[in-house]
């Protein structure tokens, strides 16, 4: 009998998580394949640090192909381009075709079968969705660590320039209505600001923190609730204090319209426009699905049955239109299995989210000002291994998935880092239970205020170094990585 | 088409949003930064963290 093949798109925090359990879990009448079109894992919660010069890329960046050739996946370097869930003519085999990232080939396309399949694409960063945004445009990001190096070397040159005496501003968050990854955003933000006092320049700069978020401290779930000195108290309120304590000024409720050099103009919810000079900015871009195609044994598109309008996979969600009032936990992905295919799992951002988690709102020009749902992180993890985990159950005869991973029942552990020094720097150390807000069974705040939690400090910053070696070392798959929670 | 409003600082503190926000008293980021009591947080915070993990990891259907 031919092996079982479970084949892998993308090795990010999700697919990456997946195919290790994958590995550890099936015996060697499987094999496991990983399709990513980049030669490297990288540890995306640490580009912050590389982003202000503390990290070089090379500390957060390791090359998958000898970890997975230790471990005995298979591992394409390659783009996938194409599903083919049912075949093509008479042949039934499903595959995946791929076109080559590896240098010299050109792009050469290829077919990978497969028996299961976990679409962990993650995104695609979406700077082309404002004029001017992106590294190859006006501004910074640090959603790679090759952007996060470009950031870095341009905030060096403000640094040299301030300690000349010139005054900077700089611009740090948000570029379009419908991003999310707004704690990315702040981290930078406030390792930013950290690192301009430990540079002895903070008197020369201005910063501005620019968000699509209705209230700072919404991170996109619609904020948070934490029970603290004798109140329960919304993060608006925390992340309003650590800014204002910084002396960082912000501007909420805006979704940039684009940007020209050293300038950004904006709309505001209300209707009205803004513009900002600045001399530095790093505005993260919205996130889309990274454009696969689907389809049929007839070659016939299918593309809109797996996909949602934004590119990412559907799966056992409610993808019902309904009002904000009408929004549930239960509406949420579980297994997410595809409803069209039952061998094809999406994890990890490349998940279709059934809603946004803050609340929709638009300007009265129609544009849409509302955070994306965060997936990264925690429950990208959790959902790769609980996917991993079903489809090693179906492959030993269970008939459908056996394992869950919905954001509206699983918490997140999160740490922010706001300043890095192992004896004054900080960060912000929260938990929530549940990460999408379940207002049935938690009337009042949609989350348990028991074990919703936040505290800035010391310790935090020394939990966020232990996660950054604890959490790269299991992705290398070193001994006992196994051993190491999501 | 409406006119743009060009970002400047509010010229006195007042006029500022952060004016608003809640700040933490001196006592308060000393202990931010207190070897012994962050030494406390340290293990609590990792209790805290250790639970809501535990928690999250029961996902079967």
């Amino acid at each position: 009998m031919a092996a079982t093949r479970v084949v892998v798109l993308g090795a990010g925090v999700a697919g990456h998580t997946a195919a290790s359990f994958l590995r550890k879990w099936l015996g060697s009448e499987a094999e496991v394949t990983v399709v990513s079109p980049k030669p490297d894992y990288n540890w995306i919660p640490s580009n912050i640090w590389v982003g202000v010069g503390l990290l070089q890329p090379r500390q957060v960046l390791f090359p998958l192909a000898p970890v997975y050739a230790r471990h005995g996946i298979a591992f394409r370097q390659a783009r996938a381009v194409a599903l083919h869930p049912e075949g093509e003519g008479d042949a039934t085999q499903p595959f995946v075709e791929v076109e080559s990232t590896l240098p010299g080939e050109g792009g050469l396309r290829s077919r990978v079968p497969y028996d299961f399949l976990i679409n962990a694409t993650g995104p695609k960063l979406a700077f082309e969705a404002t004029p001017g945004l992106g590294p190859e445009g006006h501004s910074f990001s640090v959603c790679t660590a090759e952007h996060a190096h470009q950031a870095a070397g341009a905030f060096e040159e403000q640094v040299q320039r301030m300690k000349r005496g010139e005054h900077k501003r700089f611009l740090v968050g948000v570029g379009h209505g419908l991003c999310t990854c707004q704690g990315a955003a702040f981290e930078y933000l406030v390792n930013l600001e950290f690192e301009l006092r430990a540079r002895g320049v903070r008197d020369k700069a201005e910063i501005v923190y620019l968000t699509n978020e209705y209230e700072l401290g919404d991170f996109g779930m619609d904020g948070i609730h934490i029970r603290r000195g004798g109140y329960v108290t919304p993060s608006k309120i925390f992340t309003e204090s650590l800014f204002a304590e910084r002396g960082i000024e912000w501007i909420t409720r805006a979704h940039v319209q684009g940007l020209e050099p050293g300038r950004a103009t904006y709309e505001f919810l209300d209707g009205t426009e803004g513009e900002i000079a600045f001399d530095m900015a790093m505005l993260l871009p919205p996130f889309r699905g990274v454009g696969l195609k689907a389809l049929d044994r007839a070659g016939v598109d299918i593309t809109d049955r797996l996909f949602a309008p934004s590119g990412f996979m559907k799966v056992d969600a409610d993808y019902g239109a309904k009002p904000y009032e009408a929004w549930r936990a239960a509406d949420w992905p579980r297994t997410y299995q595809s409803p069209a295919y039952p061998n094809l799992f999406a994890a990890g951002i490349a998940f279709a989210p059934p809603h946004p988690v803050s609340k929709p709102r638009q300007s009265p020009k129609g544009t849409s000002i509302t955070p994306a749902p965060p997936r990264t992180g925690m429950p990208s993890a959790m959902i790769g291994k609980a996917v991993a985990h079903s489809i090693v159950d179906m492959i030993g005869g269970r008939p459908g998935p056996t394992h869950t991973a919905s954001m509206a029942e699983m918490g997140a552990a999160c740490v922010a880092s706001a300043g890095a020094n192992p004896f004054t720097g900080t960060a912000a150390s929260i938990t929530v239970f549940p990460i999408v807000p379940d207002f049935e069974r938690y009337p009042d705040y949609g989350r348990d205020v028991r074990r919703t939690f936040g505290e800035i400090g010391l310790a935090g910053h020394w939990i966020k170094i232990v996660l950054h070696h604890l959490f790269l070392h299991k992705a290398r798959m070193r001994p006992l990585w196994s051993l190491i929670p999501e | 088409m409406s006119e743009r409003k060009v970002y400047a600082p509010a010229p006195r503190v007042q006029l500022r949003d952060a004016f608003y926000a809640t700040k933490p008293t001196a006592w308060t980021r000393y202990l931010r930064t207190s070897l012994p009591w962050q030494l406390v947080r340290f293990a609590v915070i990792n209790l805290r963290m250790i639970r809501i993990i535990g928690l999250s990891h029961r996902g079967r259907s």
